[in-house]
């Protein structure tokens, strides 16, 4: 879970890391407040998941009441990267004297927290040449000291006193890594203003699956309609933009359900994984939600291992009993109880194949216009 | 031969009590896995499919010698199971739970290491050394033996293939999971080294996707082997910063996309398949 940068700024506060003085607005009139409160010049930040704000127009600055109220006006309620601003931070404008990078991740490979530094911030990390980069393991038995904050303000080139500030800059970031579980906390800019380091944005990504540990933070809905929807229903859900929705069961698999279907020309409409044994309530569910996406097919792949296939046919007939399915189903069903499945679906009129690739072949001509088939199978 | 597990591995459940744990500790007898006990606090000296049950995983370990685990706990209780298991000696733990939290899953990496102990998982299948034994979740009805080595990141994506393996009379020697989620204990070129030395495999398939660079350091390392490898990656249609399913399944900064871990293995003499079915193909062909 990403939080708002204004959130995050909040924690970050807490922890004792030097940030520019401001607060968060819903309004004009409340921005205006704030900036009132702080004097001017002021930022005023959109609050969205998205980087590359600036670029995009998401920020802007004011000098004084009548350019607060018409810039927070025109950015609240404006879409930005396809997200609708909902806030905006108003913040004391800095002057900035140079511009840093520092962040705290895992690297998957070394299997550690990693610290991540740069004398050439401003920029994304991935934008800058790997001479520049810092890159410093921490052992989690161990943690970060002071020494390896010096050390890495030596190689980005940060001394004296400012040395002593990044240093302890590093330890509260790491402190805050293993305190809210995160996935990434990242500065950028950090920025020198005259003598001090301050952190003039904040990224905190607290791993979902460790939320249930913290009840404190806020919880922050990201996505489009359906995977909003899909996410309330507990279902592992990805909007793509066709016109064929799939569900598949098993993360790897229904990948591979989806490339499939684009090799073959089609366009899958989105990614759902119903798990690895999941039962027939759950299924019907997800079989519900993608037909009222109403889709042009849905694609079912299912190869019955601790999942049964007499299930998933269950969930199939249930969901078409009850609600009215405007898109043909294409079926794939194998494995796990398969002689049962195929028996209740011939039952209740529905057919499935044994092939994925068949079965892929066929959706894929169903979504075209000119293949003139119809619903049925 | 086989890598990792084998008829003698000696396999205690934990979490053998629970509805998973029960279900699959009767699938890994039927398999023909020497499950030796089950671990359940508090229900020590219950049964469970004839399993002895006890209080703890030393206990297990003094009583009835089992040298590998599989853990079936729920997340919030995985990383004591994975610690427990460590602290009583065993030496290879397959870890099914998914959704432990990943720094929890940093500190049990950490203390295997320290350890030496291999670590399957977290969010595996499981193991299984075709005709031997099985740890873990997969269908026992996929699996032959044969002289086929299989490392996978993902589950039902590797019963597919396996089992079209199998269809086409193509057997097994072992098929791991490495796990679905970022951090995982092993990577696929601990298990591709594991592979060159096993006398009994003569091909290997990896099973990878989207997200990280695993797939790319195993390109390097496949140029020194002897042995013929196959692959396939999934993830092909998924758009970047979206998590498919598996924590580990993601394009993110402009890291782990699909072509860079195609190029690579290509690079590497590695036939990869472009659709599921290609892999049991490319194969036959080099066992010919």
């Amino acid at each position: 879970m990403k939080l708002y940068e204004y959130l995050a700024k909040g924690i970050f506060r807490t922890e004792g890391i030097p940030l520019p003085e401001g607060g968060v607005a819903q309004t004009p009139e409340e921005a205006l407040a704030i900036a009132k409160d702080i004097g001017y010049p002021v930022a005023i930040k959109s609050q969205v998941l998205a980087g590359g704000r600036g670029k995009a127009g998401g920020i802007a600055f004011a000098n004084n009441e009548m350019e607060v109220i018409n810039e927070s006006a025109r950015i609240l309620g404006s879409e930005l990267k396809g997200l609708r601003v909902g806030q905006v931070l108003i913040e004391e404008k800095l002057k900035i004297d140079k511009e840093y990078y520092v962040s705290i991740t895992v690297d998957n490979f070394i299997k550690k927290p990693i610290i991540l530094a740069s004398s050439q911030g401003g920029v994304d990390i991935e934008d800058v040449s790997e001479e520049y980069i810092v890159k410093k393991v921490v052992d989690m038995e161990v943690g970060v000291y002071p020494y390896l904050g010096r050390e890495i303000a030596r190689k980005m080139g940060i001394k004296g006193e400012l040395m002593n500030q990044f240093s302890s800059l590093v330890i509260k970031m790491y402190d805050l890594f293993r305190k809210y579980e995160a996935e990434l906390v990242e500065i950028n800019p950090l920025v020198r203003s005259g003598d001090k380091l301050i952190a003039l944005d904040a990224r905190l990504n607290v791993d979902d699956d460790a939320l249930y540990r913290h009840q404190d933070l806020p919880r922050i809905v990201e996505g489009e309609e359906w995977e909003i929807k899909a996410k309330a229903l507990g279902l592992s859900y990805v909007q793509l933009d066709g016109d064929i929705a799939v569900m598949a069961n098993g993360a790897g698999i229904t990948m591979a359900t989806l490339d499939l279907l684009a090799i073959f020309g089609g366009k899958p409409a989105n990614f759902l994984d119903a798990g690895g044994g999941a039962a027939v309530e759950p299924m019907a569910k997800a079989l519900s939600l993608l037909n009222d996406t109403k889709p042009k097919v849905i694609f079912i792949n299912i190869f019955g291992g601790i999942t049964r296939c007499d299930d998933v046919a269950r969930a199939i007939i249930e969901v078409r009993k009850s609600t009215d399915f405007s898109a043909p189903l294409v079926i794939r069903l194998t494995g796990t109880r398969e002689e049962e499945a195929i028996q209740l679906l011939q039952e209740n009129s529905l057919s499935a194949y044994k092939s994925m690739e068949e079965a892929a072949r066929k959706a894929v001509a169903l979504s075209k216009p000119s293949s003139g088939c119809s619903g049925g199978r | 031969m086989a890598i990792l597990i084998n008829k003698d591995t000696r396999v205690v459940v934990q979490g053998i009590t629970g509805k998973q744990g029960s279900f699959h500790t009767r699938e890994m007898v039927n398999y023909g896995t020497n499950i030796v006990a089950g671990v359940t606090p508090g229900r020590g000296g219950m049964e469970i499919e004839g399993i002895t049950v006890y209080d703890t995983v030393a206990e297990a370990v003094e009583q009835r010698q089992a040298d590998a685990s599989v853990i079936f706990v729920p997340a919030p209780l995985a990383k004591e199971a994975a610690f427990e298991a460590i602290y009583a000696g065993i030496k290879t733990i397959v870890i099914v739970t998914e959704h432990i939290p990943f720094h929890d899953t940093l500190q049990i990496i950490s203390y295997t290491q320290k350890n030496g102990v291999v670590q399957i998982g977290p969010n595996t299948f499981g193991i299984c050394s075709a005709g031997q034994a099985k740890i873990g979740i997969p269908p026992n009805s996929i699996f032959t033996p044969g002289p086929v080595g299989v490392v996978s990141r993902s589950g039902t994506l590797t019963y597919e293939i396996v089992s079209n393996l199998s269809t086409r009379g193509i057997g097994q020697t072992t098929c791991l999971g490495l796990g679905g989620d970022r951090v995982v204990g092993l990577s696929f070129v601990d298990i591709l080294k594991m592979f060159e030395k096993d006398n009994e495999t003569r091909a290997v398939v990896l099973v990878g996707e989207i997200g990280g660079r695993q797939e790319e350091d195993a390109a390097i390392y496949i140029k020194s082997m002897t042995k013929p490898v196959v692959g396939y990656i999934a993830g092909k249609s998924a758009p970047p910063g979206k998590r498919m399913g598996h924590a580990g399944a993601i394009i993110e900064r402009g890291a782990g996309g699909f072509n860079s871990k195609v190029e690579s293995l290509k690079q590497a003499g590695v036939k990869v398949a472009e659709i599921p079915s290609q892999v049991a193909d490319y194969i036959a062909d080099l066992l010919k």
